[in-house]
């Protein structure tokens, strides 16, 4: 069996009177890609931020590397290895390019092995390197995505957390993050994909979990939900 | 040549503005409240230098230093006492109404300590300054430090803040905290550091304040802080080159409007200034468009 680098257990999240997670389990193997799918609601983004911290379990636990997540503040939680790059991209408007991906590796402090990274990420996103003084807010959609996936990766992570990558990009740029969260997950960075483009998302999982207001509702390989009848009818518009 | 004294004495009042401007605009900036106990830190500020230079027999430079540290530590306390409770708080206007009351808080504790008498207080400045043209214009000494310390202060600031790992926290948490927090960023220990670094800036202008005007009372810090209130929002509230343009035009339309129009409407003329910038302009000189959120 696979080693797993993420297991939540019976999570509840609410906002305010509001049950937003009603108790749910799944976890993540490393070297996996998850995706996470389902309607606008559903809670996919609540999952998310409550496993960096920045919202507050109810109940049940999560567990990263074996280390209980809820009771860490959400500012230690990217030093231990996970890293988000979250809906709406938000990167910071007024800096530059660099800065922003400096700001990724705020909690590293061996400055040879940071830059090694930089070039890396440069490498895989030229167009950063390009921009690299330009101020963030200052890019296209895409080039926002891109930005925010390197300052993600700038943290080196071991598990990276996406919220809707694809988002509001054009089918080229979709196309293009798709093909990138591909060649991170090869080079050995876990990835738990949330995604309201289930098709994409599914043909490049390996398993996958389906959301549903709050409750999940179906796991399995990624490839059978994607030839199934039901997932079919509900997600991907056929 | 008196029209240049008058400007000189205007950049220098501006400076002192300036320099509490930056404090409002700072804690704005990244808090996103406005701390209207921020003047009464001053007062504190120039309480302490007042009471630390009689215990030391006019050592007033002793007396800045402790006023710097004493000021810093108060503004961290009163923001982890009092503002980082309610922030998250249902309404905005919980943290607003609990920084008037701290404001009173102080005034009132000043009073109880001091008394409501007016201390004459000694100019931390002893130099008597420099005079051109044959003694036809003099400029003071305080006057040109506290220019010169406004702009040392800007510069350090924008160094600070563009060039090290701390600034650049500051900046992306003053952006978007939940982004920081992602990144690693400890938001809470960053709100604290822009406090303890206005309310070190509060207690450089109260040593600068009271030795240009060297009278101390309770309510020392009241006008300066609302005035330096207006400057930030003229420059552009958040925007740290702003608050410093805000000062300045401030302290030389004061001066200027006092010695040529009339001293009772020259408070009149610089609140009027405020509202057509704002009708104008209403993020301010330098202020930022507020983008929507798609």
């Amino acid at each position: 069996m696979a080693e797993s680098i993420l297991e939540v257990k019976d999570l509840s999240v609410y906002y305010g009177v509001i049950q937003a997670l009603k108790g749910i389990s799944f976890h993540v193997d490393k070297g996996e890609i998850v995706a996470l799918i389902g309607a606008n609601g559903a809670g996919k983004t609540t999952t998310l931020h409550t496993l960096s911290g920045l919202l507050k379990a109810y109940s049940g636990e999560i567990k990263y590397k074996g280390q209980e997540l809820t009771k860490i503040p959400n500012h230690k939680i990217v030093s231990l290895g996970m890293a988000q790059v979250p809906e709406g991209r938000r990167v910071f408007a007024q800096m530059s390019v660099l800065q922003n991906l400096k700001m990724g590796a705020y909690t590293r402090s061996d400055k040879n092995e940071m830059e090694a990274t930089l070039a890396n990420i440069y490498k895989r996103f030229p167009r950063l390197e390009e921009r690299k003084n330009q101020l963030a807010g200052t890019l296209s959609g895409g080039e926002q995505q891109m930005l925010a996936m390197g300052r993600a990766l700038m943290s080196h992570p071991d598990l990276i957390l996406m919220d809707e990558p694809s988002m509001g990009l054009s089918p080229i740029f979709v196309n293009e993050i798709f093909s990138i969260i591909e060649d991170v997950n090869k080079d050995g960075v876990t990835v738990l994909l949330v995604e309201q483009n289930a098709k994409k998302a599914l043909s490049i999982a390996n398993r996958a979990y389906v959301l549903e207001t709050g409750s999940i509702s179906k796991e399995g390989d990624a490839k059978e939900l994607l030839n199934d009848e039901a997932i079919r009818k509900a997600y991907l518009g056929e | 040549m008196s029209f240049l004294t008058y400007l000189i004495n205007g950049l220098s009042l501006g400076s002192i503005y300036a320099i509490i401007a930056l404090g409002y605009t700072m804690v704005y900036g990244i808090a996103k409240m406005l701390n209207f106990a921020h003047g009464d830190f001053i007062m504190v500020g120039c309480y302490i230098i007042f009471s630390v230079s009689a215990a030391l027999s006019g050592n007033s430079v002793v007396g800045i230093i402790v006023a710097i540290i004493l000021c810093t530590l108060l503004g961290v306390t009163t923001e982890f006492v009092a503002y980082r409770p309610l922030r998250g708080a249902a309404s905005p206007l919980a943290v607003l109404i609990t920084a008037i009351g701290v404001s009173y808080l102080l005034e009132n504790i000043a009073l109880l300590i001091y008394g409501a008498d007016i201390k004459s207080f000694t100019s931390v400045i002893n130099w008597e300054g420099v005079s051109f043209a044959g003694g036809q214009l003099k400029i003071q000494g305080v006057t040109i430090v506290t220019i010169l310390v406004s702009v040392v202060i800007l510069i350090v600031l924008q160094l600070f803040i563009n060039k090290t790992k701390q600034g650049q926290a500051m900046l992306a948490a003053s952006e978007d905290k939940a982004a920081a927090a992602l990144m690693g960023i400890d938001v809470n220990k960053t709100i604290a550091l822009t406090f303890a670094i206005g309310s070190a800036l509060a207690a450089v202008a109260g040593a600068l304040l009271c030795s240009a005007y060297p009278s101390l009372s309770p309510y020392t810090g009241a006008m300066p802080g609302i005035k330096a209130f207006v400057a930030a929002v003229l420059g552009g509230i958040g925007s740290i080159p702003g608050a410093m343009i805000g000062g300045l035009v401030l302290g030389i339309v004061e001066i200027l409007s006092k010695t040529y129009i009339s001293s009772q409407l020259s408070d009149a003329i610089v609140f009027g200034i405020l509202v057509i910038v704002l009708l104008v302009k209403p993020t301010g000189i330098l202020g930022k468009k507020v983008q929507e959120k798609v």
